[in-house]
């Protein structure tokens, strides 16, 4: 007896069918790769892959660069969103535009312009080996820069899209109460757009864990130097295409288990 | 402690020029239509809109002068504002907004607290320091905003609409509260408005604004009594004229004639109470009035009173009672006459 | 050399003809000869050479149409086992041509068309002055291989060890085509590749040759899938790479087998 009105009760927010037909097959688009992914995987040796030392190297390696490349792009990204959200210059538009560019560059272009920036050759790669010895090609902190560069846009974007839709008045309010502006900032503003600061950070991560292109192109490729999982795996697609599965299947886990668990906690979401 | 200001400022294309002059223990209200400028009076005196020109005084220390290239930032002006929209930071608890102001002033942590307690409990809050201002009701909300900024104790307390988000039953008892807090308050008040019932229930002067100008000041009684703008006139709910007085005839700028009595030759303001007005069906016979013919073009019954709005020279509003509109059978689109006695049109220089 | 293109060719023809008339000649053969299209799966280091000589086969085989679908040996292997439709796969090494055999996707045994010899690319001018596989090891050197997981770090892996070098490179590029770039952009002083890589890089590198005794050449198989829908064509387009491609293949880079 209880059935009927359990099922009329589900059905009450009720969708237009031509929107249940396209988002189921939205949905589907997104599942049938994965589950053909979780299909295909051996895993009988799934475990004896993931225990191999290159893995677990590349796996480290990969968590540390992301989370690198988050912090770096914190740290610089929200004053560059803070500053187009809030201030007008001339030529501001022209470098949002710039700015953003990495999110359609191809990324392998991307790292074939950071080499031309940051390579022995580069712009001020150069100046940097000489001054302090610091070489960047073929090396973690590379493998770092070139995660930044395509991931950091994601972070300015959404963090400035928080900034430009917050009211503003918060901040009158708290400057009319004696706040300094750098109060205001650290007291108000940035914690009125906390949302926006954890979702562009959680998306910056994502695209820094996934970043194929321009890491391979800009700090090569090593095992435990700069062979982060995607490098990993698109090597083991050559030769071991059971292990390029497994491994994938890791960077899957790991991500969704991340993106799942901050969205309960902090993005607040039933 | 006095206020004096010339306020130049603008938003774009939209402009206001205001002079004002308060003194201390005086509250001024600023009443004047949505969008007449009062809010960016309010945001300019508080430094939140640059002046273009004129200049603020306070206690006799220039915060703002952009001849003499002065200007102190909001942060470092003895000022409060009260918002209409309450602005408590949803981040933070009731307490830590009233403490907000005293930490960026400097004050340690703790004893910021204990302070935001105390006024806290002042204005009835005691004890729901702990909660979000997303869980309190208008009236708490507005509550914390008032001690939230006369924590600081302010020598200028702006409020800007302050009650205009409550709803009618919280207003009232907000308003009692409001005026207890202003009393005791020892800086200069100012306070925006476009409700003339508050303004006049809590201002000792009026500023009426319009258009980004300053139409007439005065206590309430004054304005009210002799209003120099429609929009006054209006919310009194009394005919306005203005025309040029000879001889105890007034010529009106929109047409028409008036005779009052005593009324001094030159530019002058006529007003005549809707209730005085008189209205017939046969033109009445009789000494000094002035009679003219009109057309009911409106009639809006009031509580025991029927408002007929009648068009012609001069266009006129009468208050007649309803037993009055069945004896005069009077429809909308009729022809009658208008009466008003000489004594009844009060006259004032422009 | 005379003799040998026109025996080429008159091979070229039985082949064909023989295709046309025999049982297995399927699809849309027709009496005068292989006509339809094919697909061909082939190495990326094939990509300049397999492209002029797909324009002389159309061009000698009228009513003819070649396709290329050009990725790295692996990725072409890994396609067609997943089911991609073609007639033809070009491998740039055994192994993966192996996958394909062992898996029944072939229709023939796979023939070995040509050879590609390692070589040490260089910046222009060879600044660093490296002459051999011995100057790899200097210290000093950044130097970029091919990772072992792909044919070219396999084979400088081999050659490396032939010569008793250590090296230690700065990374594991995952295609000659990265391990060019670095070279050319300057980031890496020198690595190993193909000769005919070198060859298409152009200006900005240059090759030094390795000693034939440690040098490791690779070879490129090719074969008719077993899936092809047109196998007349297939048949004469390989029958063309080992004749008329010949000399097409040797001006890009590639040895004869």
């Amino acid at each position: 007896m209880a059935l009927p009105t359990r099922s009329r009760r589900r059905l009450r927010p009720s969708a237009p069918l031509p929107i249940v037909i396209l988002a189921s097959a939205g949905a589907a688009f997104f599942i049938i790769p994965l589950l053909g992914l979780l299909l295909r995987t051996p895993w009988a040796s799934a475990w004896q892959q993931l225990g191999s030392a290159e893995v677990l190297a590349a796996l480290r390696l990969s968590l540390l660069a992301s989370l690198s490349a988050t912090a770096i792009a914190l740290t610089l990204g929200v004053p560059l969103a803070w500053t187009f959200a809030r201030l007008t210059f001339p030529g501001r538009s022209v470098l949002r535009a710039l700015t953003v560019l990495p999110m359609v560059l191809p990324p392998v272009v991307g790292g074939v312009a950071l080499l031309l920036a940051f390579g022995r050759r580069g712009l001020v790669g150069g100046w940097l080996a000489t001054t302090f010895g610091v070489h960047l090609p073929f090396t973690t902190a590379g493998a770092i820069i070139a995660e930044t560069f395509v991931a950091m846009p994601f972070l300015v974007i959404t963090v400035e899209a928080g900034l430009r839709s917050m009211d503003t008045r918060f901040e009158d309010a708290a400057r009319t109460l004696g706040a300094s502006r750098w109060t205001v900032l650290w007291r108000v503003t940035l914690p009125l757009v906390r949302p926006s600061l954890i979702a562009g950070a959680v998306l910056c991560w994502a695209r820094a864990l996934g970043e194929f292109g321009a890491t391979i192109t800009f700090a090569g490729n090593f095992p435990g130097r700069t062979q982060t999982m995607p490098l990993a795996v698109y090597l083991a697609l050559e030769s071991n295409p059971d292990a390029a599965i497994v491994l994938s299947l890791v960077l899957l886990g790991v991500s969704l288990a991340v993106l799942i668990g901050l969205r309960d906690r902090w993005l607040g979401a039933s | 402690m006095t206020l004096e200001a010339r306020v130049g400022a603008g938003v774009a294309a939209f402009e206001i020029d205001v002079e004002l002059a308060v003194a201390a223990g005086e509250l001024v209200a600023v009443l004047g239509p949505n969008g007449a400028g009062k809010t960016s009076l309010l945001r300019a005196l508080a430094g939140l809109l640059p002046l273009r020109t004129g200049r603020v005084i306070l206690d006799g220390v220039v915060l703002e002068d952009p001849a003499a290239g002065i200007r102190v930032p909001s942060e470092r002006r003895p000022i409060g504002l009260v918002f209409q929209e309450y602005l408590l930071f949803p981040h933070l608890s009731v307490r830590e907004n009233v403490a907000f102001g005293l930490r960026a002033r400097g004050m340690a942590r703790a004893i910021a607290l204990g302070e935001a307690d105390r006024w806290l409990e002042r204005v009835g809050l005691s004890g729901e320091g702990d909660r979000k201002p997303a869980s309190l009701s208008g009236g708490q909300a507005q509550r914390v905003a008032l001690a939230r900024v006369l924590a600081l104790n302010p020598a200028l307390l702006l409020l800007d609409e302050p009650m205009a988000a409550l709803d009618a039953s919280t207003r009232i008892e907000f308003r009692r509260d409001l005026r207890r807090h202003l009393e005791s308050f020892r800086g200069v008040r100012l306070l925006v408005t476009h409700d003339p019932v508050e303004a006049m229930a809590m201002a000792d002067r009026l500023v009426v604004v319009e258009q980004g100008r300053v139409l007439q000041s005065g206590t309430p009684a004054d304005v009210t009594q002799r209003p120099r703008s429609r929009y006054v006139a209006d919310l009194v709910g009394v005919n306005l004229f203005r025309g040029r007085a000879s001889q105890n005839v007034i010529t009106l700028a929109d047409g028409g004639s008036l005779t009052a009595a005593g009324a001094a030759d030159g530019d002058v303001f006529a007003v005549v109470h809707p209730r005085t007005v008189a209205l017939y069906r046969t033109r009445p016979d009789g000494t000094p009035r002035n009679v003219w013919e009109g057309r009911a073009v409106d009639l809006d019954l009031g509580g025991d009173r029927v408002r007929v709005r009648l068009s012609g020279i001069p266009s006129i509003v009468a208050e007649v009672t309803p037993a009055a509109v069945r004896e005069l059978g009077l429809d909308r689109g009729d022809q009658v006459w208008v009466a008003v006695k000489a004594t009844e049109v009060s006259v004032y220089p422009a | 050399m005379r003799a040998r293109v026109v025996t080429a060719l008159l091979l070229a023809g039985i082949v064909g003809l023989a295709s046309a008339c025999g049982p297995s000649g399927s699809g849309s053969a027709s009496p005068s000869g292989p006509s339809g299209a094919i697909t061909v799966f082939a190495a990326s280091s094939l990509n300049a050479a397999f492209t002029t000589i797909g324009a002389d086969f159309e061009k000698s085989h009228p009513g003819t149409m070649v396709r290329f679908s050009f990725a790295g040996s692996s990725s072409l292997a890994a396609q067609i086992q997943e089911g991609a439709l073609g007639d033809v796969f070009a491998s740039a090494d055994q192994p993966n041509m192996q996958k394909l055999v062992q898996a029944g996707l072939t229709a023939e045994s796979p023939m070995v068309f040509a050879r590609n010899d390692l070589e040490i690319v260089v910046a222009k001018g060879n600044p660093k002055h490296i002459a051999s596989l011995a100057d790899l090891a200097r210290s000093g050197l950044v130097i970029v291989l091919c990772a072992p997981a792909v044919p070219c770090g396999h084979y400088a892996a081999q050659a490396l060890q032939k010569a008793g070098v250590s090296v230690k490179p700065a990374s594991q590029e995952a295609d000659v085509k990265s391990v060019l770039s670095k070279v050319a952009l300057g980031e890496a002083d020198a690595g190993i590749v193909y000769v005919t890589d070198v060859k298409a890089a152009g200006q900005s590198v240059e090759g030094v040759a390795i000693a034939p005794a440690l040098n490791v050449v690779a070879e490129y198989p090719i074969v008719i899938l077993k899936d092809s829908q047109n196998r007349a064509l297939a048949r004469a387009f390989i029958s063309y790479v080992h004749t008329g491609g010949r000399e097409t293949l040797a001006r890009y880079g590639f040895t004869n087998p």
